[in-house]
């Protein structure tokens, strides 16, 4: 799930023409980077960081280190122990976020303009100096394995690693990222303390902010921030490679309704054809009711509450990847009409009017992301992690609007492939085959 | 540990206003109520139509069918077909859905600033003109059904939640879940789905709220031209559900799955909601539960629970919602630590309660809590359509657009003294359900 999640909120990148213009690209005395845009509306400022790597960074035989790590950080840092770290926090009201995924560790941070500077200097403890209290690390742990033992027995976690599992075997991106019950619970603080140094640098770190603050205060906090982090990275591993048989994988599960994942490989982000791709994906598989899978499944049958696909691009590996869920009884009518979804993208490609609706839905759509710090902090930083520059936004509708019905109808063609696509289905569907 | 940042360093938030955004109330002669919050930094708008009914104002034996009508609503009106709205919406660049509760019905867009006048004049053209076809609502209804099997029947924890409610409401139509029990809502008709449509969608039964890129005498000119023909409702019911008797004994329910991974504990007490006019008990309650179990780290339940030498919780929960018609509930929940059991739990979570009704109010931590309290009025403003979303449900329960600007003001102004008044006449046994979620048993 964490994959999918990640790769989704990365892959709905996107700003308005209007704020195009006001991106800065700030580097620090120190020399780090950062986009910024400015706001001085409300008075307090939305920043996000990524450490690329992620949990693809666990070292061999401590799967979930850094996912454990990661969620440590807040529990105790230089002086403070983890009350005393979230007593400071709140006092000074600010709002911290930690959280990993398979291609990056994110720290989001709102801080008030009145106090920004000693909300800096707490998340800089965090950061910079977190203790891996014992204490702390078994308390977090014990959340993390009630998190991993309920996921087991949760159809759409069942689903969702079963999928990865089956696409990308023993990379990490095809297990769990949390870990296992037994690797989480070998777990070492001195582990944590090494993968933290390994995973959270100056030369992993992507950062964006928006908000209530200049380029120069923002340089400054650069510094203080990020400046003592060590100097570089441990390397990701190597790409991950698509193994998954075309073939239905069905996992029994007790429930009324099965939860249905699918996929493929896909397409890198930076792929020349990745925009034609794109909206042949929205056509297929976007959140709109129009959307193919949408409609032939809810709207014309009621076979679901929801179907959907998406290209999902992530650092070491690209696929699609789709789902649904419908009652036990119906899930082989719905399975059947993906695949002939699928065949038929394929063979036919899109529709003229299809392809002029999936543009204006997603050219008009592009500037609404833009609606607040926060959101802002997290387009721009993205945008950075997908290696896109810095006037992308600018240029991003002209690519849509260009795309003809031949390139979409070509590069449909060559991603969409009945014969590579593959089913899990967790739950107990009738009349399914499985191979 | 108690941790006291020095005077110089606490915060002040002096240039916060109570009203940090600009907003502006009025009435349709027709009675549509309108509501429009300013935010020029961007050139979008969230368009939601409130109506004052949802699933609580349904017919006995008809659970369901406000959420039923909810998903009609996008299937056709008398110039326009089926999934229309939607595509509309989405060729402009837009998102558009609904939701239901327990109080009201809401249907919202988000589009381009200058898209908004389209959006009026659609959601004025559903609010009278729907057209359903048979094919159309039987399909619905299995939609409406699958949407069931996964929210609810697929999750235990979701299962458990609609017996816990059940089981705390004895007369009030909250008992019901908002998407119906499964049986009713396979025998909801086109008929009963129009019948609810009529006897509540009125331009005098809802409220349109516009957060936004917008100017307030714009939207007033364009809401009376799409709004303002609609004749109002004279046959409107009054909203008088049955009610709460006193409660007199606790509940107790053990639900058992075999996909329960993860025990825990959860209880609800019957609790009084939010008053036009009278809202310090209310937000005493809203203070007591970030006191109890708002924080992961620092709450009370947290740091009785959580932390020291053998810590009998991974972790704790307290919530608490007042904006509701009729009384909400204050809700607890434990989830045990290995090797705890669910009663060894509840009996620790009662010994924190007990212990805080007799220690009092941490005035630090009271404190702080009010400093975030405070902060985020700033931080809300960055997101005006999370901001019309708190004025549609506080005005579709019966409160004002001044309760919701004093609601800051009322959560300032709770005294320790209020916290331990509310929490010990809201936490009396006599009037909760305490619930314990597990696994089958297996027979050795």
């Amino acid at each position: 799930m964490k994959i999918l999640r990640t790769t989704a909120a990365l892959i709905a990148l996107a700003l308005p023409a209007h704020a195009a213009t006001d991106i800065h690209e700030v580097t620090s005395p120190g020399g780090i980077t950062a986009w910024l845009v400015e706001d001085h509306n409300i008075p307090f400022t939305a920043l996000e960081l990524r450490f690329r790597g992620g949990t693809a960074l666990d070292p061999e035989g401590q799967r979930g280190a850094v996912n454990l790590m990661t969620a440590t950080l807040e529990e105790g840092a230089g002086d403070l122990d983890a009350q005393g770290f979230a007593q400071a926090r709140d006092a000074l009201a600010a709002r911290f976020g930690f959280d990993s995924s398979a291609d990056a560790i994110a720290v989001s941070a709102q801080m008030l303009t009145e106090n920004r500077d000693q909300a800096v200097d707490l998340l800089r403890s965090a950061l910079v100096d977190p203790t891996f209290d014992p204490n702390a690390v078994n308390r977090v742990r014990g959340q993390v394995l009630s998190n991993l033992a309920s996921a087991a027995q949760d159809p759409e976690s069942i689903a969702a690693l079963t999928f990865q599992h089956d696409a990308y075997g023993d990379h990490p991106y095809g297990t769990d990222s949390s870990g296992t019950l037994d690797s989480v619970k070998a777990l070492t603080p001195e582990q944590l303390a090494a993968v933290h140094k390994a995973a959270m640098a100056r030369d992993n770190v992507y950062v964006a902010a928006a908000g209530d603050i200049t380029p120069e205060q923002l340089g400054a906090l650069l510094d203080t921030l990020l400046g003592d982090l060590p100097a570089t990275a441990t390397a990701p591993p190597g790409a991950a490679t698509w193994q998954a048989d075309r073939g239905t994988h069905v996992v029994d599960f007790p429930t009324p309704q099965a939860v249905v994942r699918f996929g493929q490989p896909g397409l890198d982000v930076q792929d020349p054809d990745f925009m034609a791709a794109f909206v042949a994906n929205e056509i297929l598989g976007g959140g709109r009711f129009t959307a193919r899978l949408m409609d032939e499944l809810r709207s014309k049958r009621g076979l679901t509450y929801g179907a959907y696909s998406q290209l999902a691009t992530m650092d070491l590996a690209d696929f699609v990847a789709g789902q649904f869920a419908s009652d036990n009884d119906k899930t082989a009518e719905a399975v059947g009409l993906v695949r002939d979804q699928w065949a038929k993208i394929a063979k036919d490609g899109v529709t003229q009017p299809e392809l002029d609706a999936a543009k204006t839905y997603l050219t008009g759509a592009y500037p609404l992301r833009f609606d607040g710090n926060g959101p802002i902090a997290s387009i721009l930083v993205g945008m950075q992690m997908q290696g896109f520059p810095i006037d992308y936004p600018k240029n991003r509708n002209a690519l849509i609007e260009a795309l003809t019905l031949d390139d979409v109808n070509r590069v449909a063609a060559e991603l969409y492939d009945p014969a590579k696509l593959h089913f899990v289905v967790v739950g107990r569907p009738t009349g399914l085959d499985a191979h | 540990m108690p941790h006291r940042l020095p005077a110089a360093l606490a915060l002040c938030l002096c240039a916060t206003p109570a009203l940090a955004q600009d907003v502006t109330e009025f009435r349709l002669d027709n009675g549509l109520d309108i509501v429009v919050i300013e935010d020029h930094r961007a050139p979008v708008v969230t368009s939601m139509v409130w109506y004052r009914t949802g699933s609580a104002d349904e017919k006995t034996g008809e659970s369901g069918v406000a959420h039923f009508l909810e998903h009609l609503m996008f299937q056709g009106t008398a110039t326009t077909e089926p999934g229309d709205f939607a595509a509309t919406v989405s060729a402009l660049g837009g998102s558009n859905n609904a939701f239901t509760s327990y109080d009201y019905t809401a249907y919202y867009e988000r589009v381009a600033a200058d898209k908004l006048d389209l959006m009026l004049s659609m959601e004025a053209d559903r609010m009278v003109n729907l057209d359903l076809s048979q094919p159309i609502v039987d399909n619905e209804r299995n939609v409406i059904l699958e949407e069931r099997s996964q929210r609810t029947d697929s999750n235990p924890q979701a299962q458990f939640q609609e017996q816990m409610n059940a089981a705390q409401y004895m007369n009030s139509p909250y008992r019901r879940p908002v998407i119906g029990w499964r049986a009713e809502m396979e025998a909801l008709s086109r008929e009963d789905a129009l019948d609810h449509y009529r006897t509540f969608y009125a331009p005098n039964n809802a409220i349109l709220v516009v957060a936004g890129d917008v100017e307030p005498d714009a939207v007033r000119a364009m809401a009376e031209e799409h709004f303002g023909p609609l004749k109002p409702s004279d046959t409107l019911p009054p909203r008088a559900r049955p009610q709460e008797p006193p409660q007199l004994a606790e509940r107790r329910l053990t639900f058992h799955d075999e996909r329960v991974a993860q025990p825990y504990v959860t209880r609800s007490y019957l609790a009084p909601e939010r008053n036009a006019g009278d809202q310090s008990e209310a937000a005493a309650l809203a203070v007591l539960a970030a006191l109890l179990g708002g924080d992961p780290t620092t709450s009370v339940l947290a740091q009785k629970m959580q932390f020291g030498e053998n810590p009998t919780a991974i972790y704790t929960m307290a919530g608490y919602d007042g904006t509701s018609v009729d009384p909400s509930t204050f809700t607890l929940g434990v989830v045990p630590a290995d090797g705890v059991t669910l009663q060894e739990a509840e009996d620790a979570m009662d010994k924190v309660l007990a212990d805080f009704l007799k220690d009092g109010v941490d005035a630090a931590q009271l404190d702080r809590i009010k400093t975030q309290l405070r902060a985020s009025d700033i931080y809300n403003r960055d997101d005006s359509g999370g901001l019309a979303n708190e004025y549609g449900a506080a005005l579709a329960v019966g409160l004002t657009v001044q309760d919701v600007q004093d609601w800051p003001r009322a959560l300032q102004d709770v005294t320790a003294e209020q916290v331990l008044a509310a929490a010990r006449k809201v936490l009396d046994r006599r009037q909760s359900v305490t619930g314990w979620l597990e696994q089958e048993e297996t027979t050795p």
